[in-house]
């Protein structure tokens, strides 16, 4: 997201656009980052509904690879999952 | 129209004429009187306006700060510790830039107790990010409210317009308003920037900021602080062509070609007027430097006027405890330093006297060492 200038805000820190927050990225703070082992995924869903910002998305019923736009490497996914089949990686481990 | 009025009532008279949407209160003297004055006006219906008794003057303003970003026009008044406890509240309202304009009457800051004049609150105040305007009379008062009204919603800065305790407040003068229709046509409506009631357009007001944006929100107000001076001298000329009266910055009387200025703020001015008369009538080149925005600070005008000034002594009403005083601070950034006195008279209402300012204007002249504190023991 680009950081506006002061000339370039509007008045007092008011927002005036509607659903700015999704332009905010909050996926850069991570430091750990879930990576999926396919095998071991029965697709059970229980990371999808317990991922607090919505980063886990469902297709017919299939876990889809994360998407990492907001994801803060909570590891709340890695911790629910009964089969282990998230890990969370160290940023600094993972090629980007 | 000429009329007669206490400085309180002279503000609640303005206060008539804006009728604003919300005003807000809470008791402190001095300046109970305005609040007082109002509430008769609503009680005789001569406002339509939301008139709000709060628990406290922390509430008082933060009502006015609901209010104001819902896009109504919102005022109140207050002094002293009621100044002081609004303080937290008085960054929310510049931060968020809204226009709610304030008439303090100055009374001195507690402990120990005391309900006389001094400026200790407002200038206590004066890195709030509010436009601050002093008054010498009743007459200013009433026209600065107006005046102030229009600069904080043109610049949507909030204004504070202050009068000395008692000295201004209660002691009736006489002075010239305005018709109601021809006030009511210089205030004309308020266009907020922006309104939470606007449904068309939505915004969100009050968000965190914090590394990345406090930063810019705030440059941002300190930037558009130096544009307020062009813009009062625009207001003014409106004014000046309804009332015929001229207002500006700073007010240079018979300091243009003085060598022996004293600079001061609200109503000791009057008297040392007096003295400058009476010094002129001697041939002394004496002269006044009357500062009526002290927020934001003009400068470029004070170092100006000053540029033939031998002696300079700045009055002070209030005190920087092992520092400058706020006025002397900023006339030494005004002009070279050395020829700089500054004095503090008058705390917590203690008078001064015709021949203390006298004093100071023969010690000048003499080259005599000046006493900071004056009439003090």
């Amino acid at each position: 997201m680009k950081k506006l200038k002061s000339k370039e805000m509007f008045i007092g820190g008011v927002i005036d656009k509607k659903a700015s927050s999704l332009e905010y990225k909050t996926g850069d703070w991570m430091s750990f980052k879930p990576v999926r082992d396919v095998k071991k995924c029965t697709n059970c869903l229980l990371c999808a509904v317990f991922c607090p910002e919505n980063c886990i998305k469902v297709k017919e019923g299939k876990v889809q690879d994360p998407d990492l736009k907001y994801c803060k490497g909570c590891g709340i996914c890695a911790a629910e999952c009964p089969f282990k089949a998230i890990i969370m990686k160290k940023l600094e481990d993972c090629d980007l | 129209m000429k009329s007669v009025m206490s400085g309180a009532q002279s503000a609640s008279y303005a206060m008539m004429q804006i009728n604003p949407d919300v005003v807000s209160s809470f008791p402190i003297t001095p300046q109970t009187d305005i609040m007082k004055e109002y509430a008769i006006y609503v009680r005789d219906k001569k406002v339509d306006t939301e008139f709000l008794l709060m628990e406290s003057e922390h509430s008082a303003l933060s009502a006015l700060v609901g209010a104001s970003s819902s896009g109504a026009r919102a005022m109140t008044a207050t002094s002293s510790a009621g100044l002081a406890y609004m303080f937290e509240i008085l960054g929310v309202a510049s931060g968020h830039r809204l226009p709610i304009v304030m008439n303090i009457v100055n009374r001195a800051l507690s402990g120990p107790i005391n309900i006389h004049c001094d400026h200790s609150d407002s200038m206590a105040c004066r890195d709030s990010g509010w436009i601050q305007l002093y008054c010498e009379d009743a007459q200013e008062v009433y026209d600065q409210t107006l005046i102030g009204l229009r600069l904080a919603e043109k610049m949507s800065i909030p204004a504070m317009i202050m009068q000395d305790g008692f000295i201004c407040s209660h002691c009736l003068q006489n002075l010239e308003v305005l018709p109601d229709k021809i006030a009511k046509k210089f205030i004309g409506d308020f266009k907020p920037k922006y309104s939470l009631l606007d449904f068309k357009k939505c915004v969100t007001a009050g968000p965190l900021q914090l590394q990345d944006y406090y930063f810019e929100t705030k440059k941002q107000l300190s930037l558009e602080m130096k544009n307020v001076f062009s813009e009062y001298e625009k207001i003014s000329k409106k004014y000046f062509s309804l009332a015929k009266r001229k207002y500006s910055i700073i007010e240079e009387y018979k300091s243009k070609d003085a060598e022996f200025i004293i600079v001061a703020l609200s109503s000791v001015c009057g008297l040392i007027k007096d003295c400058v008369d009476e010094l002129r009538g001697k041939g002394i080149n004496a002269g006044l430097l009357r500062i009526k925005m002290f927020r934001p600070f003009p400068y470029s005008a004070v170092s100006k006027a000053l540029k033939n000034a031998k002696k300079i002594v700045v009055l002070d009403r209030s005190e920087s405890f092992g520092a400058d005083a706020p006025l002397a601070c900023e006339i030494k950034n005004s002009v070279p330093e050395k020829i700089v006195n500054g004095c503090i008279y008058g705390l917590g209402g203690r008078d001064i006297l015709k021949s203390n300012v006298m004093d100071l204007f023969n010690s000048m002249i003499k080259n005599k060492k000046i006493e900071r504190f004056i009439n003090s023991r």
